[in-house]
């Protein structure tokens, strides 16, 4: 019944997001501002109804519905509750429904919030955003549906994918998906703007919240997803480049591009067909990275579905979501105007600068991923284009970005003296150049490379810090000055200031485990001492426990430093019987400053029986274990740097010029003179 | 001009198009094997005792065209695919050789006793010594092996109707007419 009702919920969706998607571009056209109106309850009704079947679909999960074929094959009941529940969209069909649940939340959001759109602009842009749900609710409806009956219904379920059954997954799809599908918005605001034939500040204005909040999602997603594969995966690394990853960090890069490149067409009314296309590309790359999970176009360990139904399904929403903008674009965007002029050195130089390289990097990493698809369609061997590729490639072009991102604010709009803002940055530099010698001198003579890395990333942070010392006139101004520019200070530099400062501590994090990880990779036995990166590790054997829905052998360290015990750490292999598979648990100890991480192998001589794997085979307290143990240096801080990011992504977007609608507050005894970012 | 430069994503939109329509177009369950177009390995494998067929070797393989069939007792898909099989032995000429992969001989005698045998000779492989060098991946996998003892093609997984009318005999038929 229950499960009936999520069915039925779902195709009223799908036919509402029709009408939504036909009437209020009828209405746009003729003026008639009834039909215009008929987008806010269409917008708001598609998200309740899929919210329904969103919610029929999480219940029938948590009851263990095992009439329900989804359910059957994606839970068990013996699974704790977070997993039942993380089970919705820990599979193919509930992951559309999410996605199409979070496209019907953005667009009631534009539909609730949006009251100061002009009403043209605001019917054409929900339509657009209708035309995406009919297209992924058909999807779901015609080749996904996930509330397929099974007859006669097993007793249990075959259990969700045990690598899935992670704190860390768990909440990974969500945040991703608020990133990709609120592109889904920005890309609706410019067909909108194509199809009305006018690009203003105004539009960009309206743009930049929504390119904000999804692309703060994105980072949070893929931050999580990367800390999840460094603790789940058990290899110490923390990004491998496959091209899963990658599809998610495409549509980041060009959203980065775009946020940048917003604020020129806001600010200086230029760049305009430009931030129209990077708001085109930034959702088509969202909808092939959909396309590269979901088809198994690109053989991946993530690819949760390969069904070339589907597949051809993808790509005809693919071909006429972007062929169709694009084609749009190629008609309409050569009759926008562009805008204000600037000199090469100047604020808006700089941003193109920062969207060259962030589309050319984007470009790469295209390449890179897609390499494989077009060798093979060519007739060529199968191959894979492995982190040496992106190393050679991606690493080189983000140097110059990194250095100029300092830079770049304390230039001004239309024309910027170059060495008077390299001489306001004198501090930054200084302490950059002092870090790259202490690097070198006190850590690591070996590597140049990394000493300059460390440079490179202090020069990231105090230049965010330097560049808003010079605005609040820190050192310069009598305290109660400061204060009060502090205070006035747009909520949008702050998080220019927090975001970069924040990319920083990612850089510095990357130098410092790429340059000086220490790895051990040895076979044990029961009392084995050995060093790694200075601590002592006294291997204490490894025992056997069961968990919930899963056996358990569980090795144990004592670390030792100075001869004092410093941590136990018990690093875990845990074999799900339901559905056959083991997961490896490390143990990881930080400090904040670097992570010790242990995983345990295999024992010496014992071999996989039937499908119980041989780190369950019986074994001796003699028997010797493989063991692998990490000194990674400085690693929490990408995850410490993302979340930054995202933390100045978010106070940005608190920003009142960014709140749609909000009335400009009159500041008489506001003195910052130049407009922030 | 211009306006070429705004239709020059569309036209490389279209062009990746073109790729991911060829992309969705193979297998992605197809795993090349580097012993196409290879002699298949040296090797002599016992029979499977108290079955009444000879063991396998090399030298069974030339002279005709083959399929060597890698099956075993333990493998769902390969009782799925195994009436196909039954059915082509009665109905054709094809000799079908089986490589039973990891598998007690008591097992594989009652389960052919169980589903009948196609197998003009069966190469008993416990130890997955042989298996590992015609480079198996799981049971159950197909080879097509031409007259000269050279593997000619591979499949990975239980053989369907589809696919031996359209695939396996039109090659295996192709392959005989090779001199």
């Amino acid at each position: 019944m229950i499960a009936e009702i999520g069915h039925f919920a779902l195709v009223l969706a799908l036919c509402v997001a029709l009408a939504q998607s036909v009437l209020p571009l009828v209405g746009a056209a003729r003026g008639d501002s009834a039909l215009m109106a008929f987008a806010k309850p269409a917008a708001l009704a598609q998200f309740a109804l899929v919210a329904l079947a969103f919610g029929c679909l999480t219940y029938s999960f948590v009851v263990s519905d095992f009439t329900v074929r989804n359910v059957v094959m994606n839970s068990h009941s013996a699974k704790p509750l977070l997993y039942k529940v993380s089970g919705t969209w820990g599979n193919h069909e509930g992951s559309m429904v999410l996605w199409s649940l979070i496209l019907g939340l953005f667009g009631a959001l534009v539909a609730g919030f949006g009251r100061n759109l002009p009403p043209g602009l605001k019917a054409r842009t929900l339509a657009v955003q209708g035309m995406i749900g009919v297209a992924f609710l058909a999807f779901i409806v015609f080749t996904s549906n996930p509330f397929e009956r099974v007859f006669p219904p097993p007793t249990d379920g075959r259990d969700l994918n045990p690598l899935l059954q992670d704190p860390g997954l768990a909440f990974h799809p969500p945040f991703l998906y608020v990133g990709y599908v609120g592109f889904s918005i920005v890309f609706a605001f410019a067909m909108a703007a194509l199809i009305e034939g006018r690009v203003d500040a105004a539009w960009a204005r309206w743009v930049r919240p929504w390119t904000l909040a999804a692309w703060s999602a994105l980072t949070l997603g893929i931050a999580l997803g990367s800390w999840w594969a460094y603790y789940e995966l058990g290899w110490g690394g923390w990004w491998y480049w496959d091209p899963v990853e990658n599809a998610s960090f495409m549509p980041w890069l060009v959203g980065a591009a775009l946020l940048h490149s917003a604020i020129v067409a806001e600010k200086r009314d230029a760049l305009k067909t430009w931030t129209i296309l990077l708001s085109i590309l930034a959702f088509a790359l969202s909808l092939v990275g959909t396309f590269l999970v979901r088809s198994g176009v690109l053989t991946s360990v993530h690819a949760f579905a390969v069904d070339p139904a589907r597949g051809i399904f993808i790509l005809a929403i693919l071909v006429a979501a972007i062929g169709g903008s694009l084609a749009m674009y190629a008609w309409r965007a050569p009759m926008l105007k562009g805008g204000g002029l600037f000199q090469p050195v100047s604020r808006e130089g700089a941003l193109v600068f920062n969207n060259v390289i962030l589309a050319t990097a984007a470009a790469t990493v295209f390449i890179g991923t897609l390499y494989p698809l077009f060798l093979e369609a060519l007739g060529g061997a199968k191959v894979s284009v492995g982190p040496p590729f992106f190393n050679a490639t991606f690493v080189p072009l983000m140097i110059p970005l990194l250095l100029a991102v300092s830079a770049g604010p304390m230039l001004g709009w239309k024309r910027a003296d170059l060495a008077g803002a390299l001489q306001r940055l004198r501090a930054a530099m200084v302490v950059s150049l002092v870090v790259v010698a202490a690097a070198y001198w006190f850590a690591d003579r070996r590597s140049v490379y990394a000493a300059l890395g460390m440079g490179l990333a202090a020069w990231l942070f105090f230049g965010a810090l330097v560049e808003w010392a010079e605005r609040v006139r820190l050192f310069r101004a009598p305290m109660g000055t400061v204060w009060s520019r502090a205070a006035n200070l747009p909520r949008a530099s702050w998080g220019m200031t927090i975001a970069h400062a924040g990319l920083g501590l990612v850089v510095m994090g990357i130098a410092g485990v790429t340059a000086w990880q220490t790895e051990v990779i040895r076979v044990a036995r029961t009392g084995d001492a050995f060093d790694v990166a200075g601590y002592k590790f006294v291997f204490k054997g490894v025992t056997r426990d069961e968990g919930p829905n899963y056996h358990i052998a569980r090795g144990t360290f004592e670390v030792y430093r100075n001869e004092k015990l410093y941590a136990v750490m018990a690093p875990e292999r845990r074999f799900f019987p339901v559905a056959g598979m083991s997961t490896t648990e490390t143990a990881i100890r930080t400090n904040l400053l670097a992570d010790l991480y242990a995983t345990i192998g295999d024992p010496e001589s014992a071999a996989q029986t039937g499908n119980i794997p041989a780190f369950l085979a019986p074994v001796t307290p003699q028997t010797a274990w493989t063991v692998r143990i990490y000194h990674n240096p400085l690693v929490p801080w990408i995850w410490l740097g993302a979340c930054t990011m995202v933390l100045g992504g978010l106070v940005s977007l608190t920003d009142r010029r960014h709140r749609v609608g909000a009335p400009a507050r009159v500041r008489p005894t506001d003195t910052v003179a130049s407009p922030a970012e | 001009m211009k306006r070429l430069l705004f239709l020059l994503p569309l036209a490389l939109f279209a062009v990746l198009a073109g790729y991911f329509y060829a992309g969705l177009q193979r297998d992605p369950a197809e795993i090349p094997s580097a012993l196409i177009d290879k002699p298949v390995p040296e090797f002599a494998l016992a029979p499977v005792a108290g079955v009444g067929k000879p063991g396998l070797s090399t030298a069974t393989l030339k002279g005709d065209v083959s399929l060597v069939n890698v099956f075993a007792s333990w493998c769902p898909p390969c009782r799925v695919e195994h009436p196909l099989l039954v059915r082509l032995s009665r109905e054709s000429d094809v000799p079908i050789y089986g490589l039973n992969y990891k598998d007690k001989a008591e097992d594989a005698r009652r389960w052919l006793a169980e589903l009948g045998n196609p197998y003009r000779a069966i190469g008993w492989d416990f130890e997955n010594r042989v298996a590992i060098d015609f480079g198996v991946y799981g049971a159950p996998e197909t080879f097509v092996i031409d007259r000269k003892g050279t593997i000619r093609h591979r499949h990975v997984g239980a053989i369907t109707p589809d696919l031996l009318d359209k695939t396996l005999l039109p090659l295996v038929q192709k392959l005989r007419a090779e001199p």
